[in-house]
């Protein structure tokens, strides 16, 4: 019996640790398709991008840990806005066949850029002394900085929601993922909106690719490798959403850590049944909006 | 007059021998290297790249005068489809003498069935799969077999008192092998596996795999990952579920302490016992002198580890068949000389097994230990000229 | 309602759709292209083989995607599900080339019949994550049953027998080329039909505007089956050729890099003008073989570059820049 509650409560551990991971990558991702319509299958680069600035700095300038994290954020979103502006505000509102193109390209440049800079070895995480070992909760131990990763993913998802329904940001966001016509006709920036809201979530998944380094490995492939997990969560949480997400993060995150403990032989096929299964009940995602 | 006739004779000989000796244009052997240079390969390939040019780079002046080598570098993208393709291309579009390198076995099976239909030698550098070498008559290996290092490691666990072990190896080839060798081992000296585990070959997070190890508290676990980046996450894995203080030995193959790594892993693999065949901190003059080539060319841009003292050798058997039939062979001359050619390898006397065409070598037991500041893999055990134990147990039909 | 046309009517129909299919002189220009290429490229067959089995492949796509718009990243399932029909038939003694394609053929068909049945009736990003879903636990299920596929290690031991018991599969792919060759034409011939038909109309009907095409009383879910099963059927010969032609199966034929790298080289020549694969698939594979070739590690980053370029400068891929400059010039 404690078997099966020990075995529980490990998975729910690092589900839950997984999942905070992969919803601060998607959360962004679910935004830009919601709000802007825009197929952006080059997202997993920003989530590369903060994780190779934070670790070069950690491991190469000896910057701390919190410091690094930011660099790497400020780093993707510079990038991200220069490529808005250059490229990606042409095909608003466009044929999504062309953005899938040039979204792939960016990838496709991105994997030999890091190969080129970093060589195709996954970058060393080394951990704040202060967060690596363990932590003693009596009945069990946990590894520290996975616990971490929980109790930050929290406390950034409650102030993104908050933000998202106290700030007048928010309100435009979530007025313009509504009914983008209504919003330009009230008087709306949408054109400074997108913009904004695509640095934000290109930020957030530095954020999340920084904190997660530990758990999904930067590499040159990162973009490529991940892109699947992170469409799922979007699509099973429901475009536009930033609630759904989470809650497909969480089902994402947990049921992966619980096959692979429980059933390893099988590997990721139940994943992919589960989403499938989703998508039939609910086509437009758990929290998506039917219009 | 006699002498005179036989002065003109000796110098018509000798203009004889002279013409024949020196070939009239340079002649180029073009070998074929076919590596992953993308794909999750990449950084294995990487290595072997380098092993294989520097021994080129500092060997070629040993060449006959007027022969040179050609490296003619493709990309298999770890696809098996892709290394066929390519590997067909180097033969019949480049006319490749021979194909070097490989380093993942689904691609040199693939590869293989090419070298007997075009009757050109492939020498594999790296891919493990036991029954390769059987598939052609034209492939031989310099490197190594998982079970040559598995099954000693299986034998020498069980020697050691350890009754109960569980074993998790990465779904492919290799990881095959290293479970069966391992398990074939332990199992014949009377040890018992209590559980087996097999994760896919990319696989990002390795801590709940291991989780469920502990839980089933073997002595011991061994484990095979594919080397670099893996055996990193594995470490992690390993450090954060606390595996090794509740009780639980770890052992593997070299794949879970490539050099290159070691400095990712902080001092997790402190009293680690691994088997292998290389090990940087091997001490024989041939290493040695590998080393500081390495060091001269590549400084600390590079670590070298198996996968680069692998290279070096296929190099050195390819340059030695050349070397020793003056550049003018076919493929059966030059497996002719493969089959039982001798080398002192940075990783001590190596031959190949004229009768199965695998490599027969010294396979060390290894400690990693602080030594300078640095992790290195100790080498305190030394089981010599070990042939592929799979081959001697599975007689061809 | 249906005897309600005038017998004049029904025949200026059937004239306007005879126009439609008839053979212009612009259209033989691939396929002298080809046979061209047979004999100024002689080294070059095997890549040529593959090429020109990728582009049925591109051409099964650009059914479901120009002509129905479906957008699909999980069509490798019908390619790769028909490469393991065509390849465990070879693996275990039955390795006749033909009747290996029609067993494909029939395998994908029928998946395909079976999965849309399922996904259809969604659209947009869901149905773009179906379609991969269906394709990755394909992906999965293969990589688990080594005994039948080989795993990731990939399908060994194909044997794969001379077609018609005279042409054998040689090392320089000749036969293998024209192989293709043949049986891209008589796939092009019938996609072509059903383009130019009254059916492939309808598709285009169903692309442009869905709702009107319900309010027409056009069976819009059946003909959108119909058609993503004849396109997974195409899929599977394509795999079956691979498969065939280079006496080897690998998991890679199921991957995502599959789907995606065909649709975007069906994007690249132009999608829904039945040529766009015609145009897209050499260039994307002789440029990702060249740039390889000289650059064994960054040739993605040129690749990905021109993907980039192309979106900016040449929008609607080959075909339709060229429509476009047609349209600006007249």
């Amino acid at each position: 019996m404690t078997e099966i509650f020990a075995a529980v409560i490990s998975i729910a551990f690092h589900g839950l640790a997984l999942a905070m991971v992969l919803y601060l990558i998607s959360v962004g991702l679910s935004v830009t398709m919601g709000l802007m319509g825009f197929i952006n299958l080059a997202h997993g680069v920003f989530a590369m991008v903060g994780g190779y600035a934070m670790t070069t700095l950690m491991s190469r300038a000896g910057v701390p840990f919190p410091l690094a994290l930011a660099a790497g954020v400020a780093v993707a979103v510079v990038v991200s806005l220069i490529l808005e502006r250059l490229l990606y505000r042409r095909l608003y509102g466009g044929d999504e066949l062309d953005q899938v193109l040039l979204t792939m390209g960016l990838v496709f440049m991105s994997v030999a850029a890091a190969n080129y800079i970093w060589g195709p070895v996954s970058q060393p995480m080394l951990l704040p002394p202060l967060l690596s070992g363990h932590l003693d909760l009596g009945f069990r131990e946990f590894p520290s900085y996975r616990s971490f990763l929980i109790v930050a993913g929290a406390i950034l998802v409650t102030v993104l929601w908050l933000g998202l329904e106290r700030t007048r940001f928010g309100a435009q966001i979530r007025a313009a993922v509504d009914n983008l016509r209504m919003a330009q006709s009230v008087g709306i920036n949408t054109s400074r909106l997108f913009t904004l809201s695509f640095a934000l979530g290109s930020g957030l998944a530095a954020l999340g690719g920084g904190l997660g380094a530990d758990i999904i490995p930067i590499d040159p492939n990162y973009a490529l490798a991940n892109l699947v997990y992170f469409l799922i969560v979007v699509s099973v949480g429901g475009l536009g959403s930033i609630r759904g997400p989470f809650v497909a993060a969480l089902l994402l995150g947990t049921a992966d850590t619980a096959f692979k403990y429980l059933v390893p032989e099988l590997g990721a096929f139940f994943i992919y049944a589960l989403t499938m299964a989703v998508l039939l009940w609910r086509p437009r995602g758990l929290f998506g909006l039917s219009r | 007059m006699r002498f005179e006739k036989f002065a003109a004779v000796v110098a018509a000989l000798a203009g004889v021998a002279l013409a024949a000796g020196t070939p009239a244009p340079a002649q180029t052997i073009k070998i074929g290297l076919i590596n992953s240079n993308t794909g999750f390969l990449a950084q294995a390939g990487d290595l072997m790249d380098k092993g294989i040019s520097l021994y080129i780079k500092t060997h070629e002046k040993e060449l006959p005068p007027g022969v040179k080598v050609e490296l003619i570098r493709r990309d298999d993208a770890a696809a098996p489809e892709v290394g066929k393709r390519v590997a067909q291309e180097l033969i019949t579009r480049d006319h490749v003498q021979f194909l070097l390198g490989i380093v993942g076995s689904p691609i040199a099976a693939a590869v293989a069935p090419l070298t007997a239909e075009a009757k050109i030698p492939l020498v594999i550098t790296n891919a493990a799969g036991v029954a390769i070498p059987r598939i052609s008559p034209y492939v031989a290996r310099v490197s190594f077999t998982l079970w040559q290092q598995a099954y000693p490691l299986g034998k020498w666990a069980a020697q050691k008192g350890w009754k109960k072990a569980y074993t998790a190896v990465s779904d492919f080839i290799p990881g095959h092998d290293a479970e069966g060798a391992f398990t074939k081992a332990f199992t014949d000296a009377g040890g018992q596996i209590v559980g087996a585990v097999r994760f896919p070959t990319t696989n990002p997070d390795f801590v709940p795999f291991v989780q469920r190890v502990k839980d089933a508290s073997p002595d011991a676990l061994f484990i095979f990952v594919p080397a670099q980046g893996q055996a990193t996450a594995m470490m992690k894995a390993i450090k954060d579920i606390k595996l090794r203080e509740a009780g639980i030995t770890v052992l593997s193959t070299q794949d879970l302490v490539p050099e290159e790594e070691l400095p990712n892993m902080g001092d997790t693999p402190v009293d680690l016992i691994t088997s292998g065949i290389y090990s940087v901190a091997g001490q024989r003059p041939a290493n040695a002198a590998f080393l500081a080539a390495w060091n001269a060319e590549y400084g600390d841009r590079a670590i070298p580890d198996f996968l680069s003292a692998d290279g070096w050798d296929g190099a050195a058997a390819v340059l030695d068949v050349i070397k020793q039939t003056k550049g003018k062979f076919d493929g059966d001359q030059a497996m002719a000389i493969l089959k039982g050619w001798k080398h002192e390898s940075p990783r001590g006397p190596i031959m190949i097994d004229p009768d199965t065409r695998d490599i027969i070598q010294n396979v060390y037991m290894r400690r990693t230990q602080m030594k300078d500041g640095k992790l290195a893999n100790v080498e305190f055990d030394t089981i010599p000229n070990v042939k592929d134990p799979w081959k001697e147990l599975n007689p061809p039909k | 309602m249906k005897g309600a046309e005038a017998p004049g009517t029904r025949v200026a129909m059937r004239a306007a759709f005879g126009r439609r299919q008839r053979f212009r002189v612009l259209e033989a220009l691939p396929w002298l292209v080809a046979i061209a290429a047979y004999f100024v490229f002689d080294s070059y067959l095997a890549l040529g083989a593959q090429i020109l089995a990728t582009i049925l492949f591109a051409l099964s796509v650009d059914l479901v995607l120009g002509y129905a718009g479906i957008i699909t990243l999980g069509h490798a399932a019908f390619f790769g599900v028909g490469a393991y029909t065509a390849g465990v038939l070879a693996a275990n003694g039955w390795g006749e080339p033909l009747s290996g394609l029609l067993a494909a053929a029939l395998v994908a068909g029928v998946l395909g019949i079976a999965s849309g049945a399922i996904i259809l009736r969604t659209t947009g990003l869901t149905l773009l994550m179906q379609t991969l879903v269906v394709a990755t636990m394909l992906l999965e299920a293969a990589n688990k049953a080594t005994r039948i596929t080989g795993g990731a290690d990939g399908l060994q031991g194909m044997d794969v027998w001379s077609i018609f018991g005279v042409f054998r599969f040689d090392l320089f792919g000749r036969t293998a080329y024209l192989y293709c060759l043949a049986v891209l034409f008589l796939c092009w011939l019938l996609a072509r039909r059903i383009v130019h038909s009254p059916f492939g109309l309808a598709l285009n009907g169903i692309r442009e505007n869905v709702a009107r095409m319900h309010a027409i009383g056009s069976p819009v879910g059946r003909r959108r089956l119909i058609v993503y099963a004849i396109s997974a059927a195409l899929a599977g010969i394509a795999g079956a050729l691979i498969a065939q032609t280079t006496q080897f199966v690998g998991l890679g034929v199921l991957s995502l890099e599959r789907s995606g790298s065909v649709l975007i080289m069906l994007i690249i020549g132009g999608v829904g003008q039945l040529y766009g694969a015609f145009i897209g698939v050499p260039l994307y594979m002789i440029a990702q073989d060249r740039f390889s070739a000289i650059d064994p590690v960054y040739w993605y980053f040129w690749i990905g570059l021109f993907m980039v370029l192309l979106v900016v400068f040449a929008r609607g891929g080959v075909l339709g820049t060229i429509e476009r400059l047609r349209r600006r010039r007249s």
